[in-house]
């Protein structure tokens, strides 16, 4: 089907089901129980998973497939934002311009960092990436408010032209006036589940750009990827110039990105530059790495995890604590919450530090490596036969293409 | 004919001078031995031929073209296969992958944005790339991991994607050496049919003396960087300067 072999096509099938079922995955808990503070159905961070996976998934393209690491990717998220809330601005409040727009300029813009950025590879080429980043964020600050409008950010205002809305056009970012923002609760026995407009849209353009990875991953154009991460030095010899290939797939990555910008965007209308800071670059490579890079669907379950624990400790302050841990004696409950403390709220990102490193040491293959070994686990624990049709854990579902055991950060550069 | 021709190529890294005046003359669809003793020079003039390293001074032609100044893909395009001393494959890939690549760069050149055909329906470059494992007897091992091959292995399927471009001019680097006796034999064989059935011409840098007279149909003798003497294998045998620089130590 669509060009895929029967086991992509179940493997897309999965995917489809799992993101269209998210509202009520994400919401395991009963609404009134202790627990239902661990649930991450709402609208908003379910795009954020959407819009993070896709940038991802974008991200693995470059890095996963061709081995060219990018410390420069929210620079294109940014643009991405930025062209997007000015076609809300100067065309419409439909968001089918907006996204277009921000995948083009997105495109355009890595088109000219890649050709310079490509000149080297490895750790220079990181580098590269890093600083024109820098710059692209410092610019916005200062040359280019006219553009970004500095520090208080670009925002959509009554004033704005929007040349092609009528009078009665909505306010609000809509597909041909289904306002994004829209959402239909579902209560079921105790449970309460969100559909959102926003959240529905985002996740069908995920599903579409899971689509695109897949058929790249499968193309000879992904393999001459893979053949550059392996080694650029034979295929120079064998007659193939790595140039392009590389600049396609940096502008590939970067126009997903974009449209992962235009995407924020469009669930919340603004930009700013913060987007484009450069920790904001660091957090896309860790959701790859941290869900398996050069999988196709590590990028995406890296980008869900740590968006939906960062919504989860943040939550965390101390007066929950309390809550928890009351029933300690008081000094002993002041010892055990400090400790905690300093993993959650505001101190999140030491979890994420720990967690980062726990799976580069223990699970180079990133989560979609621990999937599989549970499943191969699960699979030689019964009798024979039991099971062995049953969860294809690895995204990439196909023998030749197993994630490696070995670990991928030493390979990063070349 | 002369398919390649290299004249006055000298090449200098630092104070050491690499190739001293090198003169060479391959005939088309003949063997032509470069043997030396270690240091001589001879994966420095490959470099030469391939883009790799740019000559000092001097020209190199093939089929009367000038190589010089172009890129390693551009050369390989031009019809110049080269196999490396240490195997240059793709580790990471299926054997059957390595084996794809090349013949996908035959078929579509140095670049093609294909994002949306699919590796599986190329039937006719899946077909020839399994001719050509299969031709070199590794078509069992074809879903095996690249880097998980033996070295003999390894070299044989380097020579297998050099072969399946079917270029018109093969260079190879030691394709012997690490190789146990039995598997250089199979080697030899594999060359000598390839020369039979194929126009192509090869370029053999080799230490083991049994390879060289078993294929070359012409020898140059390179020592410390200068041509000492290019004659017939059977002539470079008997001759008292060749047994002193070179057959003398290695015997
Ligand atoms: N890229 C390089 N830089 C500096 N010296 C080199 C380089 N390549 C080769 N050499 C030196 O040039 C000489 C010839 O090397 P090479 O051509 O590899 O010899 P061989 O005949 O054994 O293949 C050696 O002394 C080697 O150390
Ligand atoms: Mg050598």
């Amino acid at each position: 089907m669509l060009g895929l072999n029967k086991r992509d096509t179940r493997f897309l099938i999965i995917v489809i089901l799992l993101t269209l079922f998210t509202p009520f995955l994400l919401q395991p808990f009963p609404e009134e129980s202790a627990l239902a503070q661990f649930n991450g159905g709402y609208p908003d961070l379910m795009a954020k998973i959407a819009i993070f996976g896709i940038f991802a998934m974008g991200f693995n393209i470059l890095f996963g497939l061709t081995g060219y690491l990018s410390f420069g990717h929210a620079a294109f998220l940014g643009v991405g934002s930025y062209a997007a809330v000015w076609m809300f601005k100067l065309l419409t409040m439909n968001v089918f311009p907006a996204i277009i727009v921000a995948v083009l300029v997105a495109g355009l813009f890595s088109a000219v960092i890649g050709y310079i950025s490509l000149r080297r590879s490895g750790i220079y080429f990181s580098i590269l990436t890093l600083a024109m980043a820098e710059m692209s964020y410092r610019l916005a600050y200062s040359v280019l408010t006219p553009i970004t409008n500095g520090e208080t950010g670009l925002q959509v205002r009554d004033s704005d032209p929007r040349i092609l809305d009528g009078a009665d056009a909505a306010q609000y970012p809509n597909l041909f006036g289904l306002e994004l923002s829209q959402s239909w609760k579902l209560e079921l026995a105790s449970h309460v589940f969100t559909f959102n407009v926003g959240f529905y849209f985002c996740a069908v353009v995920a599903i579409v750009m899971f689509y695109i990875s897949l058929r790249i991953a499968r193309s000879p154009f992904g393999l001459v990827l893979k053949a550059i991460k392996s080694n650029q030095t034979r295929l120079n010899y064998t007659g193939m110039n790595t140039r392009p290939y590389t600049l396609a797939a940096f502008v590939i990555s970067g126009m997903y990105a974009g449209l992962a910008g235009g995407l924020m965007a469009v669930m919340d209308p603004l930009a700013g530059a913060e987007r484009m800071v450069w920790t904001a670059s660091g957090e896309v490579v860790i959701m790859t790495i941290l869900g398996g890079a050069g999988t196709l669907l590590g990028p995406v379950l890296g980008a869900g995890a740590i968006k939906y624990l960062e919504n989860i400790f943040s939550k965390i302050n101390e007066n929950v604590l309390h809550e928890w841990f009351a029933f300690l004696p008081d000094g002993m409950e002041d010892a055990v919450i400090w400790l905690i403390a300093r993993f959650t709220g505001e101190g999140w990102h030491l979890t994420l530090g720990v967690m980062f490193m726990a799976v580069v040491i223990f699970l180079p293959g990133g989560l979609v490596e621990g999937g599989g070994r549970i499943a191969a686990w699960f699979r030689r624990k019964p009798a024979a036969g039991a099971g062995a049709g049953g969860g294809d854990g690895d995204g990439d579902g196909d023998p030749e293409h197993h994630p490696k055991p070995t670990p991928r950060i030493a390979t990063l550069g070349d | 004919m002369a398919i390649l021709e290299v004249k006055d190529v000298s090449k200098r890294f630092g104070g050491l001078q690499a190739l001293r005046d090198v003169n060479l003359s391959v005939a088309e669809n003949t063997v032509h031995a470069i043997i030396g003793p270690n240091g001589a020079g001879k994966s420095t003039l490959l470099n030469c031929l391939v883009g790799k390293l740019t000559p000092d001074t001097g020209s190199v032609l093939f089929q009367g073209q000038s190589v010089l100044g172009r890129k390693p893909h551009e050369i390989n395009q031009m019809g110049i296969s080269r196999v490396f001393q240490t195997p240059e494959i793709f580790g990471d890939l299926s054997v059957q992958e390595n084996m794809l690549i090349p013949v996908f760069a035959k078929r579509d050149g140095a670049f093609r944005l294909h994002p949306f055909e699919t590796v599986e329906h190329e039937r006719e470059v899946i077909d020839e790339a399994m001719a050509a494992l299969e031709e070199f007897g590794m078509a069992d091992k074809r879903h095996m991991h690249a880097a998980s091959l033996s070295r003999g292995d390894k070299r044989r399927l380097e020579m297998a994607m050099c072969l399946v471009q079917r270029p018109r001019l093969l260079l190879l680097d030691e394709p012997t050496a690490g190789m146990a006796r039995a598997n250089t034999n199979r080697t030899i064989e594999l060359l000598r049919e390839i020369m039979e059935r194929r126009d192509i011409t090869m370029v053999i840098i080799e230490h083991d003396m049994h390879v060289v007279f078993s294929l070359a149909d012409r020898i140059t003798v390179l020592a410390q960087g200068m041509p000492l003497v290019e004659d017939t294998p059977e002539n470079i045998k008997g001759h008292p300067k060749v047994k002193e620089a070179y057959l003398g130590e290695a015997a």
